[in-house]
């Protein structure tokens, strides 16, 4: 028999979650045993999905497909392909790694790493469904541990910060869900499976079509955010406790642009073209606004909150030119935003902890204090920045590049923005870094060994990503080729 | 069919009769009100295992007074599981006097036995002999607490309501005599499909007969009794009248207006689809700052009704498979809710949503217990609210009516902030001061036999869905 490999990534967090549930509250140790071991096989499978992956293959593997709730031809059916694999081993990697940082948290333990290991059963589900209706379920089964996350363990306007992010989610999603109610019904025989809806849904009117596809874009542009929905971010990841911000960063604000790639795109062919025009000035605002938006910020995680409006701008620039190398920057930026932010809230995190503030004017000369501390967070930040050599540069190198052959001037705005994005970065370093050391810091400690290794593995990912992209790009190459063919756009 | 044969088809309603008049005289002699509850529990569960199941075809009953029809049978179990949790919720309520227990649980079965009549009847007069039936148990219910003012108030606006509306109903059911020359539903229903009556005459006379049926739905602008009763009848009690008498009231509105009145149903479509919009606003907007938990719940459950309402808009197949299924859902949600007030007021002794605070400290179960039930009641999956709330906006598009599905889906939004507020307070506060008080193992049963329905229904409601669908084919 074949092994269900991606329930075993879905389920074995959400097992975790039942048996962290049925812990007695006191036993913090063996809660703590059961969270690591449930994100560690998880991390481990997800791992060996991209061995066993064949990425020259464009289509869905590792499918399964079963009767779910038959009247209404709702199916459990989870596949995966070039789109999602990486993102799904980036999640693996991303909730392993939070894991470790959350056995800090020292309140509440027991419902924090049920909620935890809940809100990674549902980000692994979003990224693994085939069935439209099943995708809902997983999209809001995020919500609710997200808001407890934020709202228990946060910062001081923690429970404004919670109730902003669910109820602009929820909005946008109610939207979403009538999106999908409308497909279901306009297609025959009635389906929610997204592989039939590809190949049904380009037959629909253009009016039908730009209605669905506005419905999904609401639900969607909440969570990468574009401009105008993102006043819910920079409150959520500032206030949420370091791990969270990390997946919330790393990982739920890809799972918009997902679906823009499972759902919005290749179903809503005809619309995405009508729309390509507004998203992809949208996209340019995201970059400029974004980054305007964090160079005035005085407080760091406020800052990364804003830098990656300003990167997720590059995600939807990448999509909107419907192009082949728009796409596959589109789809590596993601990945890469992924892993530079979440080691970006991370080291904030750390600074965080022992500064006990997060203004970056306070900090000054830190750097001479923790020379690791200022290596690793260079890098991060040039990263951020997309200095050539590291990973940050090849993906949004690609999505300028699709953007230019179709929109010259917003192309042209949107590398101004990057200025301004490495302006907002060297400023920061010069900040905390440079200048002549504040005696407030004189006794900071530098990255002990533990949290360096926590960091070493998204280091080496930005490093080798830079160095050589088809590392994680050979994963997708075959199947946004594949995407690209099916809607028609420009193999560029 | 003679009445001597029809008998066996009433068996059920008979033996509820039967027990819960044994209960009465029982409750004068024996001092142990847990005996009393679990002996209505038992009748109760015989008489669901009593039901005329398995009829294919409708059985006229008593000269067509009653029909016996899958419908009626789904109902009919609807009410018994309905009742039986408002017993158990009963049984672990400190504040209802323990010597009057015997009364209190004669008047829940009978209440039960009169919604099961209401539910099978096919005839307006006994429709509204039923309802009545129902609403003068339910105000002696909501007034059950004599030495409290606000319960007695809450007896009281019930009754002049209810009155009221009834009153209004057997007005139009007047006219409708005196259109049809009868009154039996099956004649109207023929006449009108011969189409030789005069349509706005009878337009005036159902919307007399909806005043009836809409004010046990509490839709507006009927609904105005609804947080008054809530807030002041004894918790059990609310939990039965926001859950029992509108899963009836709902159920007459199909009989009447979909069932036997269909071609006259496009000239109602507007009207009810105003009524829909503006229950569910108004009931969403009005629950938002209301301090005191069971006032926000009373209007929340208006906003509820106006969400089923849109099933019944859609007026097809789906929209009553979405109907019944909301109201099975419905009715274990707000039964849970109510039930975790009780269990909550136990230890902090207060209905105001400020003193939750913290209570994730105090009491654990009940806090997490009331989230999965608040949750759901906002719609969100993988609970059953979310799949109810599913199947009635996929009606709404069904049937094109975008604008309810629309309208429906910003209501939702706007409640939930409401919901969240409570939740909010239970898990982010801390507690200010920590009393805890034992629970009682009625109640905890009553809550984890509903939050276990809501987790079901859904994940697997593919056996509920079955259940539905043969109720409205």
């Amino acid at each position: 028999m074949r092994i269900p490999i991606l329930t075993a990534i879905i389920f074995t967090p959400f097992l975790g979650a039942v048996l962290v549930l049925f812990t007695p509250k006191a036993k913090i140790k063996l809660i703590k045993i059961i969270a690591f071991l449930s994100t560690i096989i998880t991390l481990l499978l997800s791992i060996w999905l991209l061995v066993k992956f064949n990425f020259l293959n464009p289509a869905i593997q590792f499918e399964e497909n079963f009767s779910w709730i038959a009247p209404f031809n709702i199916q459990y059916h989870l596949g995966v392909d070039g789109i999602s694999a990486a993102l799904v081993f980036l999640s693996g990697l991303l909730i392993f790694l939070a894991g470790i940082v959350s056995f800090k948290i020292n309140i509440r333990e027991k419902e924090y790493f049920f909620f935890y290991l809940l809100l990674a059963a549902g980000t692994l589900g979003i990224f693994l469904t085939l069935d439209l209706f099943l995708f809902y379920i997983f999209w809001e089964l995020v919500l609710i541990p997200m808001f407890f996350l934020i709202g228990v363990w946060g910062g001081a306007k923690r429970a404004k910060a919670a109730t902003k992010f669910i109820i602009y989610t929820i909005a946008g999603s109610i939207f979403m869900l009538l999106g999908i109610v409308t497909l279901y019904f306009t297609s025959n025989p009635h389906t929610f499976n997204i592989l039939e809806l590809v190949k049904s849904g380009p037959t629909l009117p253009l009016g039908l079509q730009l209605i669905i596809f506005i419905c999904f874009y609401l639900g969607f542009a909440v969570k990468v955010p574009i401009f105008p929905f993102h006043a819910w971010l920079p409150d959520a990841h500032v206030e949420a406790p370091t791990p969270i911000s990390m997946l919330l960063a790393g990982i739920l604000l890809k799972m918009g642009a997902y679906g823009f790639f499972r759902i919005s795109f290749p179903v809503l062919k005809d619309a995405a073209y009508y729309f390509a025009l507004p998203l992809a000035i949208l996209g340019a605002i995201n970059i400029v606004y974004g980054a305007f938006a964090a160079m005035a910020q005085p407080d760091f995680k406020k800052m990364i909150a804003y830098s990656s409006i300003s990167h997720m701008g590059f995600v939807v620039l990448g999509l909107s030119s419907m192009t082949l190398s728009g796409f596959n920057g589109a789809l590596l930026e993601m990945f890469n935003h992924g892993v530079i932010t979440a080691g970006m809230f991370l080291l904030a995190g750390m600074l965080y902890e022992r500064a006990h503030t997060r203004d970056l004017n306070n900090f000054s000369g830190v750097g001479s204090r923790m020379p690791v501390y200022a290596g690793v967070l260079t890098l991060f930040s040039l990263a951020s920045l997309g200095l050539p050599g590291l990973s940050g540069f090849v993906s949004e190198f690609l999505s300028l590049l699709g953007a230019f052959s179709a929109f010259k001037l917003l192309t042209v705005i949107s590398i101004l923005g990057l200025l301004i994005i490495a302006a907002y970065f060297l400023f920061m370093l010069q900040r905390v870094l440079l200048g002549p050391l504040n005696e407030k810091w004189v006794d900071i400690r530098d990255l002990n060994k533990r949290e360096l290794l926590i960091i070493l593995p998204l280091m080496a990912l930005v490093i080798v990503i830079g160095v050589y992209p088809p590392v994680i790009l050979k994963y997708q190459a075959a199947a946004v080729n594949a995407l690209i063919i099916s809607i028609g756009g420009r193999l560029f | 069919m003679s009445a001597l044969e029809s008998i066996k088809y009433i068996c059920p309603e008979l033996i509820l009769l039967v027990s819960s008049l044994g209960i009465l005289i029982l409750g004068l002699f024996v001092k142990r009100p847990r005996l009393l509850g679990l002996l209505s529990i038992l009748a109760l569960a015989v008489s669901l295992f009593y039901l005329p199941r398995g009829n294919s075809m409708p059985v006229p009953l008593f000269s067509n007074l009653l029909l016996n029809d899958q419908f009626s049978v789904f109902f009919k179990e609807v009410i018994l599981l309905v009742t039986s949790i408002a017993v158990l919720i009963s049984m672990g309520c400190g504040k209802l006097p323990q010597e009057e227990r015997g009364e209190y649980y004669f008047l829940l079965l009978f209440a039960a036995i009169a919604m099961m009549l209401a539910v099978s009847s096919n005839n307006l007069l006994m429709i509204y002999i039923a309802f009545e039936m129902i609403s003068l148990i339910s105000y002696i219910l909501a007034g059950f607490l004599k030495y409290d003012r606000f319960s007695n108030e809450a007896g009281l606006k019930y009754f002049l309501f209810g009155t009221f509306a009834t009153s209004i109903m057997l007005y139009g059911i007047s006219f409708i005599y005196g259109l049809f020359g009868s009154i039996d539903l099956s004649v109207i229903s023929a006449a009108l499909a011969g189409g030789k009556v005069n349509n706005s005459a009878v337009l005036v006379s159902f919307i007399l007969v909806f005043a009836g049926v809409g004010f046990k739905c509490a839709l507006v602008p009927l609904h105005m009794w609804a947080p008054d009763t809530y807030e002041g009848a004894p918790t059990p009690v609310a939990a039965f009248i926001s859950a029992g008498p509108k899963a009836v009231g709902f159920a007459i509105l199909i009989r009447v207006f979909l069932n036997n009145f269909s071609p006259l149903f496009l000239h109602w479509a507007g009207l009810f689809t105003i009524i829909s919009i503006l229950t569910m606003t108004i009931g969403n907007i009005a629950a938002f700052s209301q301090p005191n938990i069971k006032r926000m719940l009373g209007y929340s459950s208006i906003a509820q009704a106006g969400y089923i309402l849109i099933g019944f808009v859609a007026a097809t197949t789906l929209g009553k498979t979405a109907v019944l299924f909301y109201l099975v859902v419905y009715s274990l949600m707000n039964l849970g809710a109510f039930g975790c007030i009780v269990l909550i007021s136990r230890s902090i002794k207060s209905n105001s949503i400020k003193d939750y605070a913290g209570l994730y400290k105090k009491a654990p179960f009940a806090a997490a217990m009331l989230s999965i039930f608040l949750l759901s009641l906002a719609g969100l999956p993988p609970l059953g609210g979310f799949l109810g709330k599913f199947l009635l906006f996929s009606a709404a598009l069904e049937s094109k009516l975008i604008l309810l599905a629309v309208v429906g889906g910003i209501n939702s939004i706007l409640a939930l902030y409401y919901y969240l507020r409570v939740i909010k307070y239970m898990y982010l506060e801390e507690p200010k001061v920590a009393v805890i008080s034992a629970g009682s193992l009625p109640l905890r049963i009553a809550l984890i036999v509903t939050a276990a329905g809501i987790l079901i229904t859904g994940i697997w409601p593919y056996p509920f869905l079955n259940w539905v669908t043969s109720a409205v084919r």
